[in-house]
């Protein structure tokens, strides 16, 4: 009820226009990948998934932003199904534990039946170019190798609303869902987070 | 629910449906005739048009009939959908931001509000007088100086053809004429049907007689005979319905060829536009016509003149 709401309100304010030109929605494990610039990234993504996509889709999430206050902690564990990562370390850590923690998370909860939603840049970039890829997603895809990579192209959803505003402007954009890709046996963590960066650059260039 | 009873919009309705009957009928023939895939795109095509047609006319027709304020309603939601649309191709930056939520939710509706209540003095000049100078103000105080020109301009423009001038439609149901009162639906249903029948008739004499392009660069599809044609039928198209207006024949008819030259001007700039975007419609919302702005490009034109030639010989 309150997920297909906040579904329809995401698709009214984002107008956006899909194309599935590299696959079509089913229900097999995938991990959508997306460019990320916006706060409005990865509802409008989730809300223009077909509903039984979006039910068995999960978004992988900072936990400092979504624990903040408790509609956001409602809608993490309630609606979205939220996988919440760490993004600061608490004090003590040993260094490279955290990107651990959050693969191991990832790994987990596609040992279910569910699909997530990342943004391998990792944080929100000004929308112009896509920046490097952290390297969670190649670990994960080394532990789950059958599991397709799907990139996705998010447009102008920096301009409906960008970095440090709270209201948007309803202008138009598009999601183009482009073609699978998956870790090959012997391919090396920066050629893979590459070949995955331009996939969806490619996307951009084809919009 | 006194429009109901007005005989004049009863036949023009009227009128209208049978045509699209009529549209409906020959679409299906067509359709059936055809069996080169290349036509048969074109047929589909215009079958999809036609069905649109249906939809809008009863969208228009229904809020024509809840009487003035459904009027400005519509009207108000095609500006903000066109706004949306236009908008969206412009080189705007984030600085814009907060200028273009003004333009949005406060402008936009500001606009119509006056409208409704019939304010001429004020909706005449809001837009191109204070919106104008505020916004360009606003940008400023963003600091972010880059192609500031370029983005004021792109941000007014989007406001004086999406809202200011298509807000003229609606505000002819506040046009008091000589000797007539504010016979205001029926010069609304004059325009919009003069300036979208000019619109299709232009298509249809385009694709059974067009030769030579118009203005190639600028719109390939245009041609002089569907020019011609189109506008000579538009003019006696609004010329036959002189009943349902405070006009004489030939005054319709004069009427009708003014609205379809500025309609066809519109067509024309807006192309013009979208060429420069690099895109080939502005929207996808409207199966077979593209976006709104697709299919009210040519009102965003007539209406302005229309209403001000009006006022001009006609008003009170």
């Amino acid at each position: 009820m309150i997920a297909s709401i906040l579904a329809t309100a995401a698709q009214i304010v984002a107008g956006s226009t899909v194309r599935w030109v590299g696959c079509a929605p089913t229900e097999e494990q995938r991990i959508y990948i997306a460019n990320h610039s916006s706060h409005l990234d990865f509802i409008v993504l989730w809300s223009y998934l077909p509903s039984w996509l979006r039910r068995r889709t999960r978004p992988v999430a900072a936990r400092d932003y979504w624990e903040r206050d408790g509609v956001r902690r409602y809608l993490a564990a309630h609606v979205f199904n939220a996988v919440l990562i760490d993004r600061t370390a608490a004090q003590g850590t040993a260094p490279g534990q955290l990107g651990r923690q959050a693969v191991d998370q990832m790994v987990e909860a596609l040992s279910g039946q569910h699909s997530l939603i990342l943004f391998p840049e990792g944080t929100r970039g000004a929308g112009e170019g896509v920046a490097t890829f952290r390297s969670g997603l190649f670990y994960l895809c080394q532990a789950k190798p059958d599991v397709e990579v799907v990139p996705v192209y998010l447009d102008n959803l920096n301009r409906i609303l960008p970095k440090g505003h709270l209201l948007p402007v309803p202008m138009l954009s598009r999601i183009t869902f482009g073609t699978p890709l998956r870790l090959q046996p012997d391919e090396s963590k920066d050629a893979f987070l590459e070949r995955a960066r331009q996939s969806i650059r490619t996307l951009k260039e084809a919009a | 629910m006194s429009l109901l009873h007005d005989l004049a919009l009863q036949r023009l309705f009227g009128g209208l449906i049978l045509v699209l009957i009529v549209a409906t009928l020959t679409g299906r023939v067509i359709a059936r005739r055809t069996h080169d895939e290349r036509a048969l795109a074109t047929v589909r095509n215009l079958n999809a048009r036609i069905n649109a047609w249906w939809v809008m006319s009863v969208v228009f027709a229904i809020s024509v009939l809840i009487g003035p304020i459904g009027a400005v309603i519509l009207f108000g939601l095609i500006s903000f959908l066109a706004l949306r649309e236009f908008i969206t191709l412009v080189p705007t930056r984030p600085a814009d931001h907060r200028a273009l939520l003004w333009s949005f939710f406060l402008i936009t509706p500001l606009q119509y509000l006056l409208v409704a209540i019939h304010w001429y003095g004020l909706f005449s000049i809001l837009i191109p007088v204070y919106a104008f100078l505020f916004l360009a103000l606003r940008i400023a105080l963003s600091g972010d100086t880059t192609n500031f020109l370029e983005r004021v301009s792109a941000i007014q423009w989007a406001l004086m053809i999406c809202v200011y001038s298509l807000s003229y439609a609606p505000a002819l149901l506040g046009l008091g004429i000589r000797g007539h009162g504010m016979p205001g639906p029926t010069l609304l249903l004059f325009l919009v049907i003069v300036v979208q029948g000019s619109d299709v008739l232009q298509y249809i004499f385009g694709k059974l007689f067009g030769r030579r392009k118009i203005a190639p660069h600028v719109s390939p599809n245009k041609t002089v005979e569907g020019f011609v044609g189109g506008v000579a039928a538009a003019t006696l198209l609004g010329a036959l319905l002189w009943w349902a207006t405070p006009f004489a024949i030939w005054q319709a008819g004069l009427q009708a060829l003014v609205i379809a030259l500025t309609g066809f001007a519109g067509g024309l700039v807006m192309s013009a536009i979208k060429r420069d975007r690099g895109v080939k419609d502005f929207g996808t919302i409207i199966a077979g016509h593209g976006g709104i702005l697709d299919r009210v490009d040519s009102l965003t034109f007539a209406a302005p003149i229309f209403f001000h030639v009006t006022r001009f010989f006609y008003g009170a």
